[in-house]
């Protein structure tokens, strides 16, 4: 019969909907201002007793609260606080009833009820324009690290000519590479194959010059280089931000040379900026003799659990430090035991090697140093209390191996116990270091008012914009413009539900995608009706006009939607930030309103009028 | 309902157009576009003052803690401001000057935010605007062409550079600052403007095949004519939700909104008048449009 839909066309819908409602339906739970407790090292665990010393602050000082809960293996602890204005507050508190040992990030704890979070549906995440935070863009600086390794590179060559008795002269540019001059043809083609056997990164040709030759790094290791450096900078950033105890960070590349950091609820962006772009927290120390003097040695802990209160002193005299290692990889020696290969830069290799050299079979300490503050309680002349922060290093030592022979720019740590000692070893000493550079290129820091007021004349657009369009609808398409606004709800609802599944983060732009979704969706409908209307004045029955209207405009709606996606697409793809959070929800409302203004609507419109005999329906303007 | 006479006054639209085009162009050459943050580099900071904040006074503030060169203006309200200082300073001191502000004024000053952009982002930013809008012309000409004809192809691609030359034209004779947000309404444009022409095209399309009498501009008329309602209604509907971002959508989304509401108003009268006279300027004909005829019938002596 014309214009009836299957039962099954009209189940399926339904159950499309309800599976929209059912995913969109987190974001209607506001979610509640809470306090996460964390330890500054792994190690601390947040069990109930902490908890109870946290909650006791907050009802001494007269927060109210509600719901503290210990986290996942006891790795942090939440509290709910009942006021979004006690949040700073409560913060204090309890970092002084904390102490040092614990960090306190302000959160926003979900409340989603555990029938909807079971089958995995959660709300939006809120981007830094509507939480407030701070978003920082970092550049790494790739051509320092390849400068560094050429200079590696460049040592290593000289040492290697002189020991194969190839005599001449090497020197480098201001770009990295190498030039040399040799007396001989024979000299300078043994020195071009030594070199390549030792350094195969390099590319080392021939020059015009009288027996000359030059050696620049290959277009393969420059790449290698530049993503070992991006992805190591990313890998010691990601740490760092773990000290500033925010709830949901974010760290992650962009193109080639960038970094994006996002920390949501962050205020004080200079503190967040000098524990991002700290250096050097490695030191190497020849571990002290047992005549040294008191005054030239030092006493530290070793850090790892293993070897605990067991300690070792070492010599005041730092050797290098972190900012002098350019890689650390673990792996096998040849008899298959793990190892750690350490790379230094040129300098780093000379200060080894003079180190070294006369201390063959004393042991070498690498010292891990993370920055920490003390914090102290006072009143000022004021009345008010004030707090002091006192930072410190704390230190300790990771390693003390025994110096085999003299050490240069690349030396290897053997004799550990195990591959996850090695690649634990490696780890270490690569946090230490940036292997590259990085400046801040790019900063945003949203205070949480304006964030507040973004997501408060959001809402206030979607409802106004929502409302106005569903009153035009009703008003010139009556029993036709009901059926266009119901779809157009099921599409915002499925809109939401596709954002939430995804987990797309919800901007500022993404709330005008949204809006303009609204406005252009209605448009698939106007398309119908209109031809609707054109069929029913080309002398059509109803019925017919209906049905062929549909039939009609789809392949018109395809097509304008299509383009328009391609736009988004592309949107998407060059874009970044705001503009790529709009491109995500223009596409996704494009696709899913294809759905629901050509299925939804039809379905509607057949239960209203299918299988019906019409005299006639009003469908914008006069009765037809 | 009676045929509307569009084409008729084709060429008092290609003069129209053709001024708006060029008083566009003159404006962009000329005074060129303010930039915005996003694109100059620079740093910005949006400042809550807890009572009226004297804009002269602050000024004098930044002036002796040798914040050279700050343009300090109200953004919103009297007591929200914003100072942007130019490409030069480091991005320590947007905190630096904030902290000046808030020692030196006996209330609170709240903050709103700081953005610092490098020199080089905003160059990178500003050859990627270009660069995707590049992309979506040459794309949209690719599938139009493909999936209508060549001639429509290059009817829609002069409808889109027409909307967004004239946006951005209205940009830069008001001095409005183009952002990030605005560059991304002008894509949205774009967007929009393609789906009003492709639906136009899509009706003359159809009625070149269907009505046999008549010359191309009849065709167009009568075509112009029927989507007119769809395409005033849809213009209408979406104006009503850029009414409401306009209104309620506050300082941040206020360029994108504007552009938008520009563009669509623009994008409507294109997809009209441009779109359409383009294709009488190509001569379109029944032609071009006819479904290609399959060899094997000429082969067999079939005429067509």
């Amino acid at each position: 019969m014309l214009n009836r839909y299957p039962l099954w066309k009209n189940l399926l819908l339904l159950m499309i909907v309800a599976l929209g409602l059912f995913y969109a339906a987190p974001n209607l739970y506001a979610p509640d201002p809470a306090l996460q407790i964390s330890g500054q090292s792994s190690a601390t665990l947040i069990d109930e007793r902490t908890l109870k010393r946290a909650t006791d602050a907050l009802t001494e000082g007269g927060v109210e609260f509600f719901g503290a809960e210990v986290g996942e293996r006891a790795a942090s602890g939440l509290i709910r606080l009942r006021q979004r204005d006690d949040q700073l507050r409560a913060q204090r508190m309890l970092k002084r009833a904390l102490g040092d040992g614990y960090v306190v990030a302000l959160n926003l704890a979900e409340t989603t009820p555990a029938w909807l979070s079971d089958y995995g549906a959660q709300p939006m995440k809120y981007g830094l324009d509507l939480s407030g935070g701070v978003h920082f863009k970092l550049e790494v600086d790739i051509d320092s690290a390849v400068e560094r390794r050429m200079e590696t590179f460049f040592v290593g060559s000289r040492k290697l000519l002189r020991e194969e008795g190839l005599r001449g002269i090497l020197k480098q540019d201001d770009t990295g590479a190498m030039h040399g001059v040799f007396k001989a043809e024979q000299l300078r083609d043994d020195a071009i194959a030594a070199i390549r056997k030792t350094y195969p990164e390099l590319v080392v040709q021939r020059t015009a010059e009288e027996w000359g030759l030059k050696a620049t790094l290959s277009e393969a290791a420059r790449k290698e280089i530049g993503s070992y450096a991006l992805t190591q900078n990313l890998t010691t950033l990601r740490n760092r931000v773990n000290e500033l105890g925010v709830s949901e960070p974010l760290v992650q590349p962009q193109g080639n040379n960038r970094i994006v950091v996002e920390l949501p609820g962050i205020q004080d962006t200079a503190e967040a900026k000098r524990i991002l772009g700290k250096t050097a927290n490695l030191e190497f120390r020849l571990v002290a003799t047992s005549d040294a003097s008191a005054s030239s040695r030092e006493q530290f802990k070793f850090r790892s659990a293993s070897r605990a209160g067991a300690s070792e002193w070492l010599e005041r005299e730092i050797v290098i430090t972190g900012e002098r290692v350019s890689n650390a990889q673990s792996s096998f020696d040849q008899n298959g035991r793990p190892n750690v290969n350490i790379s230094l830069d040129g300098e780093g290799g000379a200060l080894m090697h003079r180190a070294t050299r006369n201390n063959i079979k004393r042991r070498m300490g690498v010292l891990f140093i993370e920055r920490k503050n003390r914090t102290r309680y006072e009143i000022n002349e004021q009345g008010e209390e004030i707090i002091i922060k006192t930072p410190y290093d704390e230190k300790s030592v990771i390693t003390a191996p025994t110096i085999q022979s003299a050490l240069g720019a690349q030396f290897q740590i053997t004799g550990l116990d195990s591959v996850q000692e090695a690649s634990e070893l490696a780890l270490l000493l690569r946090a230490g270091a940036l292997a590259a550079p990085m400046d801040f290129v790019e900063e945003r820091t949203v205070g949480p008012s304006l964030g507040a007021e973004n997501v408060a004349q959001g809402l206030m657009s979607v409802q106004v914009g929502l409302s106005l369009v569903v009153l035009f609808m009703v008003l010139y398409y009556r029993v036709f413009g009901i059926a266009a606004i119901v779809a157009l709800s099921a599409n915002l609802v499925l809109l939401i539900a596709c954002m939430s599944i995804l987990g797309a983060t919800l901007t500022l732009p993404g709330i005008a995608g949204i809006v303009l979704t609204v406005g252009m969706a209605v448009d698939a409908n106007v398309l119908i009706f209109s031809r609707i209307r054109e069929e029913l004045v080309n002398g059509l029955s109803p019925q017919m006009a209906i049905h062929s209207g549909f039939e009609r405009a789809v392949v018109t709606i395809l097509d304008a939607n299509i383009t328009t996606l391609l736009v988004a697409v592309i949107l998407y793809a060059v874009g970044t930030g705001p503009v790529k959070g709009f491109a995500v929800t223009l596409s996704i409302g494009i696709v899913t309103s294809m759905l629901t203004a050509i299925m939804g609507t039809r379905a509607l419109v057949n239960l209203v009028y299918g299988g019906r005999t019409l005299n006639s329906i009003q469908i914008g303007g006069s009765r037809k | 309902m009676k045929t509307l006479d569009f084409m008729g006054k084709r060429r008092i639209a290609a003069v129209f157009s053709l001024v708006l085009i060029t008083v566009a162009l003159g404006s962009l050459f000329i005074k060129q576009v303010n930039w915005g943050l996003d694109f100059t580099g620079g740093t910005l900071v949006e400042v809550h003052y807890s009572d009226v904040a004297q804009l002269s006074e602050i000024r004098g503030t930044l002036d002796e803690g040798g914040f050279a060169g700050a343009v300090v203006v109200s953004f919103g309200s009297d007591r929200d401001v914003m100072i942007r200082l130019p490409q030069g300073y480091s991005d320590k001191d947007g905190n630096r000057l904030l902290a000046l502000l808030q020692s030196t004024y006996p209330g609170e000053v709240e903050l709103r935010r700081i953005e610092f952009v490098g020199p080089q982002v905003g160059d990178e930013l500003r050859e990627q605007g270009g660069l995707a809008m590049l992309m979506a012309l040459g794309l949209v000409m690719i599938y139009v062409a493909f999936r209508f004809q060549l001639k429509f192809a290059l009817g829609a691609v002069t409808a889109l550079v027409h909307d967004v030359v004239i946006t951005l034209g209205f940009f830069s004779i008001l001095g409005i600052e183009f952002d990030l947000t605005v560059l991304a309404a002008l894509l949205a444009v774009i967007g929009y403007s393609l789906n009003d022409t492709i639906v136009v095209s899509d009706r003359i399309r159809e009625n070149f095949r269907k009505i046999r009498k008549g010359d191309a501009a009849h065709t167009i008329n009568v075509s112009l004519t029927e989507t007119l309602g769809r395409t005033l209604v849809t213009s209408l509907t979406t104006l009503l939700v850029l009414t409401a971002l306009l209104i309620f959508g506050g300082e941040m989304i206020h360029g994108f909104a504007l552009a938008l509401t520009v563009g669509v108003v623009v994008g409507t009268y294109s997809s009209i008048y441009v779109a359409a006279n383009v294709l009488m300027l190509l001569n379109i004909s029944k032609e071009d449009l006819m479904v290609p005829v399959k060899e094997a019938s000429s082969e067999d002596g079939g005429v067509v």
